[in-house]
């Protein structure tokens, strides 16, 4: 390895803001492990993280959490944000923000929102989310984010009980006046790999969806943008996850650990930071957690020596570790992994029984209590 | 679908969500977009910094054309071409 070695800052961030959130969709990207409202950072720390991404080169925040709208401070984060040159994005349910709220919003500066979106079918998506009227509520709120004029994105997280009504969602978005849809199936971590029998579509189902989003693409052209994002477990080739380790993406949780990606923490042996103890660029540029899995040293076999080391940068390492058991290993979505067959076995097996239950995502019961001592108290 | 071209009297501009700025930890305009920043290039650039909504496509073309000293028709197929990608790609609008 040179001794110098020219590090690019990261191009954006996703602030989790609270993991507190109204929904409790099975595939929440957060940890089992929720933090509570208590260690959540106050506004004038988050100000001051905003000030050091800013700093040391970010262009895009997205607050995010939980739901990012339960802290009452949102608008003068977006706000700040706005001062601070920074482009920001409100990814949220729309469950709990009304029009005032919104306005406040967009004249704080906010860029952009993005709406999560279970299903067209009503009884569906309040059963995803376990919420009843969820998709009323969000449909207002598409509605009212438009009427504000802010720039609109769906995002559309596809699983085994949505999947054959993706054409739906997609001239869902349309009708709604969304510039961008998302079509995401289910990323299985956390949350979602304790769901994963019961969110796991089919192989031909998988196809069969492709070849809608693919038809819609064409036919919608112009109209609006689809981004589709395959399923691993039914891939050839790994994602370039995060755009690579500690490339161009960091995560701050709620009370203020940087990660260099959302579902890092499940990685045994990563010591993370917090912004409440280091500089944000120190954390970036220095830390154990970051320098791990950053470029291409750590590599093993066929990644080291694969031409496509520095496209897809080993995959991701969560997924390694969730399956092989050891996170430096590649990727088993590649095709060139020793448990990619393992790892297809598993979609096979789950997508072929009928789906159990969801595990829906929540504070485990001693956690509400806490939570609710806290608010009430 | 295809996309009709623009008419002479069009009046490009960044769609909602879009903005150019200049990012100064890498010494160059980025134009941002939900969930993408995109580097244009010398030429792209200067067309966009002329797309505000108010001014024509057949000024903006002009403009360029006399800036640089250059065939018309040439610049005018560039500026056509590139913002065609980029309302395909919901950058910009007219």
């Amino acid at each position: 390895m040179s001794a110098v070695r020219t590090l690019s800052p990261p191009l954006a961030a996703l602030l989790e803001l609270t993991h507190r959130c109204p929904l409790q969709c099975p595939y929440c990207s957060n940890p089992l492990e929720l933090e509570r409202a208590k260690g959540e950072l106050s506004t004038a720390e988050w100000m001051r993280v905003l000030d050091e991404a800013s700093e040391l080169g970010i262009l895009q925040v997205h607050f995010s959490g939980g739901e990012p709208a339960v802290r009452r401070d949102l608008p003068d984060l977006v706000a700040h944000a706005r001062k601070a040159g920074l482009y920001s994005n409100l990814i949220t349910s729309g469950v709990t923000l009304d029009q005032p709220r919104l306005t406040k919003l967009a004249e704080a500066g906010l860029d952009h929102v993005q709406l999560s979106m279970q299903d067209v079918d009503h009884q569906t998506a309040a059963y995803i989310a376990n919420y009843p009227g969820v998709q009323g509520k969000k449909l207002a709120f598409a509605r009212a984010v438009r009427e504000v004029g802010l720039p609109l994105t769906i995002n559309a997280v596809i699983n085994r009980h949505n999947i054959t009504r993706v054409e739906r969602m997609i001239d869902l978005a349309v009708s709604l006046g969304a510039g961008r849809v998302e079509v995401a199936h289910a990323q299985y971590y956390g949350w979602a790999i304790r769901n994963r029998a019961a969110l796991m579509p089919t192989l031909a189902q998988v196809q069969e969806a492709t070849g809608r989003v693919e038809a819609a693409r064409e036919r919608l052209r112009g109209q609006i943008v689809i981004d589709y994002v395959l399923p691993d477990y039914y891939a050839r080739q790994p994602k370039a996850c995060m755009g690579g380790w500690g490339r161009q993406f960091l995560n701050i949780t709620p009370s203020g650990e940087v990660l260099p990606c959302h579902a890092a923490q499940t990685i045994p042996g990563l010591t993370f930071e917090s912004v409440r103890h280091r500089p944000l660029a120190d954390i970036w540029a220095r830390s154990e957690a970051f320098e791990t899995f950053r470029g291409t040293d750590w590599m093993p076999e066929p990644c080291r020596g694969c031409d496509q080391r520095e496209v897809d940068w080993g995959g991701c390492r969560c997924q390694a570790l969730a399956i092989t058991g050891n996170a430096a290993a590649t990727d088993p979505a590649c095709a060139l992994s020793s448990a990619h067959d393992a790892l297809r076995a598993l979609a096979d097996t789950a997508s072929s029984e009928p789906p159990p239950d969801f595990v829906y995502r929540r504070m485990s019961p001693q956690d509400s209590k806490a939570a609710l001592a806290t608010t009430t108290g | 679908m295809t996309i009709p071209p623009l008419s002479s009297e069009a009046r490009p501009g960044l769609a909602p969500g879009v903005r150019l700025a200049f990012d100064k930890a890498r010494d160059q305009w980025v134009v941002l977009a939900p969930e993408r920043v995109l580097v244009p290039d010398e030429t792209a650039l200067e067309i966009l910094q002329r797309c505000n909504g108010t001014r024509q496509l057949d000024d903006i073309i002009n403009e360029l054309a006399s800036a640089y000293s250059a065939d018309r028709s040439e610049i005018e197929h560039d500026v056509r071409d590139l913002l065609a990608s980029l309302i395909e790609k919901r950058i910009v609008i007219a």
